[in-house]
């Protein structure tokens, strides 16, 4: 089973940090602790989604600027 | 007048697409309500008569994609497009692709609001007018020792504004020389990036302010006010709380500003609803132009209580050609309006947004609730977080303040976390009782505030 980050809230889910910035984490790259693996905005909002336990090979599930609800996973990793 | 066997399409989502859909339905007028893939169980979508989709849930995908929204009136057969606000309802190349494609844009004309969006040109129409503005700059500051000059005049604190911002956006404020020099380059750079223009002006920063704004409305030739608003509680710049008419001004200061407002609106030929937005200085009694909107404002409602005009029905008329149907001299100040802003977000933690399922839902019957909530409504996320506007009318400020009291007693909204118990709290809040709040109070407040849990 990999391991993987879930959306703590529903939203858009951003990979970048603004859209002329490379991805906050590469597709493959490893991810550790503390690190910001993207963004949702809810309702104008922006909330960093942090790594609580890190991992390597990152496969994002959800593409940048797309729809998530909360409790999808985003991201998974091993 | 009725409007019968026209159409109008609602350009826009929530409260204020349901607040329009009434409106014109009232006209006479079918209702075409455009909706994102997100929206298609909204209320506004409920109500209409027809419904157009367009597109993915991301406002820059559907609501403000100006082709999208062109293609799906067009498709429709719209008569006419009301934008609400946010979204496209100030963008100038929308109003004027709405016009070239065959179709009555509800608002002013794009020359219009390009020249009234240029923050710059926008205060140079209004010291023409004589409207009174900030001690600043007289026009755009392109380098630090142009700044200098002008605060070698006004002194400090001084704000650093970018013409292309506006609602609190882009703004800086500069103490000291240094401060000046550091902070001149930094702005340029970012309003270059933000807003595509890093024009720059400066005013002189004024510490003991209320945010006080006229409602005009214009047909082109003749233009009307209709009395002030004031909304000094803001959390953010956003406002949380407004009220008409404001607690502060004196007969005089309100006939001056009003008057100042009407001049200003005939002077670029107004047309359709607008609101000129001032900070006034009570120690001085002294106004100072901020910015002009040229659309419909969230707060109307309170205007609408006071002065009994229906400001959507007027905008939409005059839209379709009929004259300013308002007399100044007929118009009066009846009784005191007090609107609360009901936002789904968590006041107990932050404001965190907070789109839930709305449960049962219980809303007094003798105040007014401009909303977009039904039972059973799962508020989508990708928008702002405005759900409605609770609105009293009472003979006078002390008795719309016990009518909020009450209202805020009896509403329930179950299964969200809204702003509902800010309101509980501010309402009684001895500053805000006495209407002493100034644009900074809030944020101060909010510091040590305890807000119960929603």
């Amino acid at each position: 089973m990999p391991k993987t980050i879930q959306a703590p809230v529903p939203g858009t889910f951003y990979r970048k940090p603004s859209p002329d910035q490379p991805p906050f984490i590469p597709d493959g790259g490893a991810i550790a602790v503390g690190d910001t693996i993207g963004l949702i905005e809810v309702m104008k909002t922006f909330i960093e989604i942090k790594v609580e336990e890190g991992g390597a090979n990152a496969r994002f599930v959800v593409e940048d600027e797309n729809p998530v609800l909360a409790g999808a996973p985003l991201v998974e990793f091993d | 007048m009725t409007l019968e066997g026209n159409s109008l399409f609602i350009a826009n989502r929530g409260e204020i697409a349901v607040r329009v859909n009434k409106a014109a339905k009232a006209l006479g007028l079918k209702v075409i309500q455009a909706h994102s893939e997100a929206d298609v169980e909204m209320l506004a979508v409920k109500l209409a008569d027809e419904a157009a989709n367009l597109g993915p849930p991301a406002a820059a995908k559907s609501y403000l994609n100006i082709d999208k929204v062109i293609a799906a009136a067009q498709a429709a057969g719209a008569d006419a497009v009301h934008p609400g606000y946010g979204f496209l309802s100030e963008n100038a190349q929308f109003a004027r692709a709405v016009e070239a494609a065959g179709m009555v844009f509800v608002g002013p004309s794009g020359d219009t609001i390009a020249r009234m969006g240029d923050k710059v040109a926008a205060r140079e129409a209004a010291i023409a007018a004589g409207v009174p503005v900030a001690p600043g700059s007289k026009g755009i500051i392109a380098t630090v020792d142009d700044a200098r000059d002008v605060t070698d005049k006004i002194g400090y604190p001084v704000m650093i504004k970018a013409s292309a911002g506006g609602g609190g956006r882009g703004i800086r404020v500069a103490e000291t020389d240094d401060d000046l020099a550091r902070l001149i380059p930094q702005a340029q750079a970012e309003a270059a990036a933000a807003f595509g223009d890093g024009s720059l002006y400066l005013e002189r920063m004024v510490t003991d302010a209320r945010h006080v704004e006229v409602q005009i409305m214009g047909d082109g030739t003749r233009a009307v006010h209709l009395f002030e608003r004031e909304c000094s509680l803001q959390r953010r710049r956003q406002k949380v709380w407004e009220e008409a008419p404001s607690t502060v001004l004196s007969d005089a200061a309100r006939a001056h500003v009003c008057a100042a407002s009407v001049r200003l609106a005939e002077a670029v030929n107004y047309k359709g609803a607008g609101t000129l937005e001032f900070l006034y200085e009570p120690s001085r009694d002294a106004f100072y132009f901020m910015e002009m909107n040229t659309r419909i404002q969230v707060e109307h409602p309170v205007t609408e209580m006071i002065t009994g005009v229906d400001l959507v029905q007027e905008m939409i008329r005059i839209a379709f050609g009929q004259p300013l149907s308002l007399d100044q001299s007929a118009l009066t100040i009846t009784g005191h309006a007090i609107e609360a802003r009901v936002n789904a977000e968590d006041p107990a933690n932050n404001f965190m947004p907070f789109p839930g399922v709305v449960g049962a839902m219980h809303i007094p019957e003798d105040v007014r609730f401009d909303t977009m909530l039904y039972e059973g409504y799962a508020i989508p996320p990708f928008y702002d977080s405005l759900l409605g506007k609770l609105i009293v009318h009472g003979a006078d400020r002390a008795e719309a303040l016990e009518l909020l009291r009450k209202a805020l007693g009896q509403i329930r909204l179950d299964g969200l976390k809204t702003t509902l118990p800010l309101f509980r709290a501010l309402a009684n809040e001895p500053a805000v009782i006495e209407g002493k709040a100034n644009t900074a109070f809030l944020e101060t407040w909010l510091e040590t505030a305890k807000i119960e849990a929603a």
